[in-house]
């Protein structure tokens, strides 16, 4: 119950102090703030691009053409060797007449240039996927060596550009976060330096009057915590109405309804959620380094 | 009954002074003890050791059979809960923001107590030191000796053993001065909180005639037991301090 009570004391305290000292904890407010927009971007970004990642890994697949003359034997033989490559999930054979019939439905010139023809000048195939989009060009060239393959397919070029272009955005956006954040914790951390400051007098009366470590540090500690709550309020409100209006103005997709959005509901409240966390324990690590440097006690 | 016991201290800071030096010295229960000596002499380091803000650099400070020199840094508050501490800058040590209840009550919060707890102490106190009637009263609407009894309210508000008062008359007139010793003298005998009291002011040692110890250069020159202790003539009033280590050191 003491706990209890010296806990609720120095939740007191600190929001006593926070509201003192408006217009110092404003500043820090509000860097934490413009940090948590961004945190909150970044992470709405990573997601989507993960979502994004995802789509086109399940979309992208390598079409493997088979000799005009291969046999019922090596067909097996082909889509053998294929399986065994254990980034392999998903293997679809289409054999020529089945592509003739496909065309031949899908367009009457088609149907014309096949009877012209006489025979089918179509080859069967394998439809492969893999489970990491990063292996796809491996797994393709490897493909390409095996006896009985014409050709192979898999937009080796957008692939590579895809995959460099995400990786290169989720760093980028890491860096600004990390460095964001530190910038943060530094001017918490000099907000929690003058408010001890401007405290010297109580905080001497309570080491003389005998209290604890806990007792004199904790006010600190939660008005670093209160910051960074406080500093997530707008960030939160910016992602919810923002992310919603974004989602519905682009109509649930990016460019291309391979880019699927993820749905704002539960997803907003996540990143919310994290906001609100983040914040807190940026709050509380500056303040824990003010409270460690200058609160001697 | 031994309360407090000093044995062979010496304190040396980091700069190479040496406040006090071999200093040995018991103290019973219930005493009233003045520690007298010019400014420098090592009265505020002797009673900054009593209440561990100071280490001993040689020697041990017991207190209560508590080696205080040994208590880590994380458990010094445990000791200062059973001590009151009084000094002489008042003006700083009471929270101008607080009324004279909050500030005495103040002590207790930090404690964890609650304020049903925390209401009769904190009554108590002020009734002892006479200022039950200003419990409302902002420290900048008090006189000085007003906010000096503030100060010792919240001393003893937890019911300490030993009062510590570091040149607590130090700002006060004369007359003023008189008022708070007559509230430490009543603390003394009504409630039997053992004193020490470091002061330059002669004169209120001569006339309470309690047991003084003298320091000069930080060595203990005198222990002279209660009602012996006779100010020097010249001396009329406070004396400066020039003057007092002319004749006291």
């Amino acid at each position: 119950m003491k706990a209890v009570r010296i806990f609720v004391r120095s939740v007191r305290d600190a929001l006593k102090s926070s509201i003192r000292n408006f217009s110092l904890s404003f500043a820090s407010i509000m860097c934490t703030t413009v940090t948590l927009i961004l945190v909150a971007v970044a992470i709405v970004c990573a997601a989507n691009v993960e979502k994004a990642t995802k789509s086109i890994e399940d979309e992208m697949s390598i079409v493997v053409y088979l000799n005009q003359n291969v046999t019922e034997e090596q067909i097996k033989n082909v889509e053998i060797d294929i399986k065994s490559r254990s980034m392999v999930t998903d293997v679809i054979f289409k054999s020529k007449d089945e592509w003739k019939m496909e065309l031949a439905k899908y367009s009457t010139t088609f149907e014309t240039a096949f009877n012209f023809i006489g025979e089918n000048p179509l080859m069967d195939s394998f439809t492969v996927k893999v489970d990491d989009i990063k292996k796809l060009s491996d797994t393709a060239k490897y493909i390409e060596t095996i006896d009985g393959v014409e050709t192979v397919k898999y937009g080796e070029e957008m692939v590579e550009t895809i995959i460099t272009i995400f990786d290169v955005l989720q760093k980028v956006v890491l860096v600004i976060v990390v460095c964001l954040l530190v910038v943060t914790a530094f001017l918490i951390t000099n907000t929690i330096k003058l408010t001890i400051l401007n405290r010297q007098s109580e905080i001497q009366i309570m080491r003389l009057v005998g209290a604890n470590n806990a007792t004199i540090k904790l006010p600190f500690i939660i008005e670093g915590l209160i910051i960074g709550i406080i500093g997530s309020i707008i960030p939160i409100c910016v992602t919810i109405y923002g992310y919603v209006i974004l989602y519905s103005r682009l109509e649930g997709h990016l460019f291309t309804n391979m880019l699927q959005l993820i749905k704002p509901y539960n997803f907003v409240f996540a990143v919310s959620f994290a906001l609100v966390i983040i914040g807190g324990l940026v709050g509380m690590y500056g303040s824990l380094r003010a409270v460690k440097k200058h609160l001697k006690i | 009954m031994k309360l407090i016991e000093l044995k062979k201290v010496s304190k040396t800071y980091p700069n190479g002074v040496t406040a006090l030096a071999d200093i040995s010295v018991p103290i019973n229960k219930g005493e009233f003890v003045f520690v007298i000596g010019a400014s420098g002499c090592g009265k505020s380091t002797f009673v900054k050791l009593l209440y561990r803000e100071e280490k001993p650099t040689t020697g041990t400070v017991t207190i209560g059979g508590l080696n205080v020199g040994k208590i880590k840094n994380g458990k010094v508050y445990k000791l200062r809960r059973k001590l009151g501490i009084v000094f002489q800058d008042y003006e700083i040590k009471l929270l101008t923001k607080l009324t004279v209840y909050e500030n005495v009550a103040f002590a207790l919060e930090c404690v964890g107590m609650t304020g049903k707890e925390i209401r009769p102490k904190v009554m108590k106190a002020l009734e002892r030191v006479g200022l039950k009637d200003k419990v409302r009263s902002f420290p900048n609407e008090l006189s000085g000796g007003e906010k000096q009894r503030v100060c010792i309210a919240r001393a003893i508000v937890n019911d300490p053993k030993i009062l510590i008062c570091d040149e607590p008359t130090g700002n006060l007139d004369p007359e003023t001065s008189q008022d708070i010793m007559r509230v430490i003298e009543n603390i003394n005998n009504e409630l039997g909180t053992t004193i020490i009291m470091a002061t330059h002011d002669l004169q209120i040692v001569d006339r309470m005639k309690k047991r003084v110890l003298i320091i000069q250069k930080g060595v203990l020159t005198d222990d002279i037991p209660p009602g012996q202790y006779k100010a020097p003539k010249k001396e009329k009033g406070e004396i400066k301090k020039d003057e007092s280590s002319k004749d006291i050191c």
